[in-house]
């Protein structure tokens, strides 16, 4: 059992944070799932605005040392990128959330640097047509 | 095209799925865009708007919307012998669409074109970001680890299996790649279409 600093990539927001990591399964304060991940404990449950996942029924997602991360992002329906020996995790969009967001037709707003390093984001366009394109070298 | 258009209130806004900026710099440089032409090394556009492959092309409105989604368009006929896409019948769309405000397709018929995500999908992405990550705090081994894994969830998705492998010393052009086209090739050759077809039917 190793507690420590542990890396947490929440669709790419980084935080740092105290966690356990015993056997490959890494557990979360719930203030260190508060700072990573927004989700709050509170007596309806684990909560983040307005939804709240009642925790009586989720037994198996606690212990004494938190909240298995695996096991709630599980339960989100998040896709978990997990390496417990480097203490990272990427914890991504649902298909279901992901689906949803392209469906309703919004252009998602993005910010990205030129080659001088200086940020451009889509939104910056407004009131302009539009045609993005992705490329590369490969 | 750029040039033709710019006065009828448009831009072109390109990303290059690159692993630095040293990589994209030549086709930037060259191409001396008076349009913004960004740098794309974590694969954030091409996670959050689904993108597959290269070079996909969405238009986008006034109001930020998606007019027209993920499609593979080329820009010239160069390659056209390769892919067998031709650039023209794009190019001639654009044109009405900034010029007159055309467009083929309403909303409905928009979202009936969409390649929506599987789960295996979108952990390849997540997946590809942790190796990203890795890489770039020098953990060559653990990236390695993950961007294979990446390419096992995902094997159509030619941003993670051929994006991946500059940034992992392979060679996108030779035997690695070949290995990947055969598969796809077998495969019916999944594109956006195909995908947005399999979804209607289920």
């Amino acid at each position: 059992m190793r507690r420590g600093s542990f890396t947490i990539l929440d669709n790419g927001a980084e935080s740092q944070v105290d966690a356990v990591v015993r056997q490959d399964t890494v557990w979360l304060s719930f203030n260190a799932l508060k700072t990573a991940l927004g989700w709050e404990r509170k007596p309806e449950g684990l909560c983040q605005g307005d939804m709240c996942i009642p925790l009586e029924d989720e037994q198996d997602l606690l212990s004494d040392d938190g909240v298995d991360l695996a096991g709630l992002a599980e339960l989100l329906t998040r896709p978990l990128a997990l390496d417990p020996e480097e203490r990272v995790a990427y914890l991504g969009e649902a298909a279901r959330d992901q689906s949803a967001q392209l469906m309703s037709l919004r252009a998602p707003d993005f910010s990205l640097p030129d080659l001088d390093g200086k940020l451009h984001s889509l939104s910056d366009q407004r009131g302009r047509k539009v045609l993005l394109v992705a490329y590369a070298s490969w | 095209m750029y040039e033709e258009l710019k006065d009828f209130g448009f831009t072109v806004i390109t990303v290059a799925l690159d692993r630095s900026a040293e990589d994209a710099r030549p086709y930037i440089e060259k191409a001396k865009p008076q349009h913004p032409s960004l740098i794309d090394s974590e694969h954030r556009v091409a996670h959050l708007y689904g993108m597959i492959n290269i070079s996909t092309v969405v238009w986008i409105d006034e109001e930020g919307s998606i007019v027209r989604p993920n499609a593979i368009e080329y820009g010239s006929d160069i390659f056209k012998e390769f892919h067998g896409l031709e650039s023209a019948p794009h190019l001639n769309a654009l044109r009405a669409w900034v010029k007159e405000g055309k467009l083929t397709d309403g909303p409905e018929q928009v979202r009936a074109k969409l390649m929506l995500p599987s789960a295996d999908e979108q952990l390849a992405r997540a997946e590809f970001a942790l190796a990203w990550h890795l890489h770039q705090a020098g953990k060559t081994e653990a990236a390695e680890r993950h961007f294979e894994r990446a390419g096992e969830l995902s094997p159509f998705d030619w941003t993670i299996r051929r994006g991946s492998m500059p940034i992992r010393g392979m060679n996108p052009m030779g035997p690695d790649f070949f290995e990947i086209y055969k598969e796809w090739e077998a495969a019916g050759k999944p594109t956006y279409l195909t995908r947005a077809v399999e979804n209607q039917r289920t």
